[in-house]
């Protein structure tokens, strides 16, 4: 194997947004690997500034259709914690149950539309269908039960219009989320057939090394809140996020890598949240990981399906919960006055961590902004990742190589652009 | 089974200047369809689409396309009976594209109404908010269109192109 080859893919499909990779291989060897993005926070950054700090969950909520609660969450933990506002225990659990509901959408998204194709032989859900209809009306249920939680709770399914800094518009009574109980049951039921699903997949023996990094709080499965921990041993609070990781620009790419500073690439998302957090899964949850063969920690990018299955579950099942113990709060939001400063907040998105930083002055104008996604703080992680898969797989043809390729970057269910739906035409011999 | 609901469905993202020419045509149309039309803007991913078509007797689709024509060029195409083609609407360059979407319908027996979709070519597809003229130009254009559309007798057959830049198959 002496020849120079590239493996590269122009447009990828089944990820979120638009992208590319490419890999270079040069006498066996590779040498390197690139994924191209997209970035839409940049131009959002500079959307914000100027605008005043009660916007930012309405504007940064544009940035993905697939996860908008991720963006809401961050910049209202963000701008609360530079307001010093605590919400009530009521509203955390309203903004928990509504990020379950995003939960479920965007993992019943990717594993059933986008990447179980990739495991099944398939070349997308389409082709799925014909064959499997039943199981592909499994997951449009899993992701209905997520869509009704969003409506009910967040005003529409996507992008939720009912959230704002300091709580909600208005909070819902404990009888209007009564009818989410039977479709989260039957979603629950359907999460369930999912891991024995999904844990019957053929999957290649492979790990990752990197540091694995996620919110960890000590009374739940960190989703709305947390503290940002890792494997070895870091535990810091979202306003020391910038003292810990740095944004790096290489110049054969056009995003910036995140590192840790003197620690190097980490990973964030499921692979990350399961293995620091598996003990505060639901018991059934974990019981249905056991029984699908994963540990207590998985470091296998091909298994994060199985782990986005017991996520499923957990979601679920912790909607269940959460509609079950709410009290209507006695105010939907609590006044949050302005104040010069910075502000840091952090939850984790279906992909993983989502940092917010906002600089407000004394009228609560933002002057600065900084959105990093997990997508962008994965970047390092998928292309290791690329090189590892190939330099194990040279023997296979560029056609095969290249499939592989594309699997490998779907595992990490990368958000590449976060939104864009225009549409290639390519019309010949007209 | 299809009811009597008749929709019009935009799609698109308003942060992606050309992009948003589907969303456009759908805020304009918004205050001049007949009470009995139902005009939705997409901006997220598209399987909601689903309980749209499943649930419409028409369903008329607008999205912005890429690549192929000048700017501003409108492309109608009926997919009630028949895919757009692969390299149109296949190839969205989002997670699950509007002719995956409209397939996937077709193969779970969900596509029970008429389906049109227009495409808009757009030329800026690069981050922010302001569109090319001439796709300005084109958002009145298939509004106009999709309002005759919609005034007109509810049948298969495939009207020729009504506009100069508009093109249909």
């Amino acid at each position: 194997m002496s020849e120079r080859r590239t493996i590269r893919t122009d447009y990828l499909a089944r990820v979120e947004g638009e992208g590319s990779f490419s890999v270079q291989i040069d006498g066996g060897r590779v040498e390197q690997a690139e994924l191209r993005i997209f970035e839409p926070p940049r131009f959002f950054e500079a959307l914000l500034r100027g605008r005043s700090f009660t916007e930012a969950p309405d504007i940064t909520a544009r940035i993905c259709g697939i996860c908008p609660v991720a963006y809401q969450t961050s910049s209202m933990n963000a701008m609360e914690n530079l307001c010093g506002v605590e919400v009530s225990e009521a509203t955390r659990t309203l903004r928990r149950l509504l990020y379950c509901g995003e939960w479920i959408e965007s993992h019943a998204l990717h594993i059933y539309m986008l990447h179980a194709p990739d495991f099944l032989g398939y070349s997308g859900a389409v082709e799925l269908a014909r064959d499997a209809p039943q199981i592909v009306e499994r997951g449009l249920q899993l992701k209905k039960a997520g869509n009704e939680l969003m409506r009910l709770v967040g005003g529409r399914e996507i992008h939720p219009i009912n959230v704002r800094v300091g709580g909600f518009y208005r909070a819902p009574s404990k009888q209007e989320l009564a009818p989410l109980v039977q479709p989260l049951e039957r979603a629950r039921e359907a999460a369930i057939e999912t891991v024995r699903w999904t844990a019957g997949f053929d999957f290649p023996q492979h790990e990752v090394e990197c540091e694995l990094v996620a919110l960890s709080h000590p009374d739940d499965y960190a989703i709305e809140r947390g503290r940002i921990c890792s494997d070895r041993g870091l535990d810091i609070s979202a306003s020391e996020y910038t003292e810990h990781f740095e944004e790096e620009h290489l110049e054969r790419s056009t995003a910036l890598h995140s590192r840790l500073r003197e620690r190097g690439t980490y990973l964030c998302g499921p692979l990350a949240r399961y293995s620091l957090n598996h003990a505060q899964l639901s018991p059934l949850a974990r019981e249905l990981a056991r029984e699908a063969g994963l540990g207590e920690t998985c470091r296998d990018p091909f298994r994060s399906i199985i782990v986005r299955s017991v996520e499923l579950v957990y979601a679920c099942d912790e909607a269940l919960r959460l509609i079950d113990s709410y009290e209507e709060p006695d105010v939907p939001a609590v006044e949050v006055r302005p104040r010069a400063g910075s502000g840091h907040g952090a939850s984790e998105a279906p992909r993983g961590l989502l940092y917010h930083r906002y600089r407000v002055d004394a009228d609560g104008m933002i002057l600065e902004a900084q959105i990093v996604p997990p997508t962008s703080q994965n970047q390092q992680a998928i292309e290791d990742d690329l090189c590892g898969v190939v330099q194990q797989n040279l023997e296979l043809s560029d056609e095969r190589l290249q499939g592989l390729c594309e699997q490998t970057i779907r595992n990490y269910d990368p958000c590449i652009s976060c939104a864009t739906h225009f549409l290639r035409l390519e019309v010949t011999g007209r | 089974m299809s009811d009597q609901r008749r929709v019009v469905v935009g799609v698109g993202n308003r942060f992606r200047r050309d992009d948003s020419a589907g969303l456009e045509v759908a805020d304009l149309l918004r205050e001049r369809v007949a009470q009995d039309v139902e005009v939705l803007t997409l901006e997220g991913e598209p399987t909601v689409l689903l309980d749209v078509l499943a649930g419409a007797e028409l369903t008329i689709l607008v999205d912005a396309v890429a690549t192929a024509g000048s700017p501003g060029e409108i492309r109608r195409f009926d997919a009630t009976d028949e895919p757009v083609p692969n390299n149109v609407f296949g190839a969205s360059t989002h997670a699950f594209g509007l002719g995956e979407t409209i397939e996937l319908a077709r193969t779970l027996g969900k596509l029970n109404g008429r389906v049109l979709v227009y495409g808009i070519t757009g030329e800026d597809f690069s981050a922010g908010e302001a569109l090319n003229a001439s796709v300005e130009a084109a958002v009145q254009t298939a509004a106009a269109a999709i309002l005759q559309e919609l005034s007109g007798p509810a049948s298969r057959s495939e009207r020729k192109g009504s506009h100069p830049c508009m093109s249909t198959r």
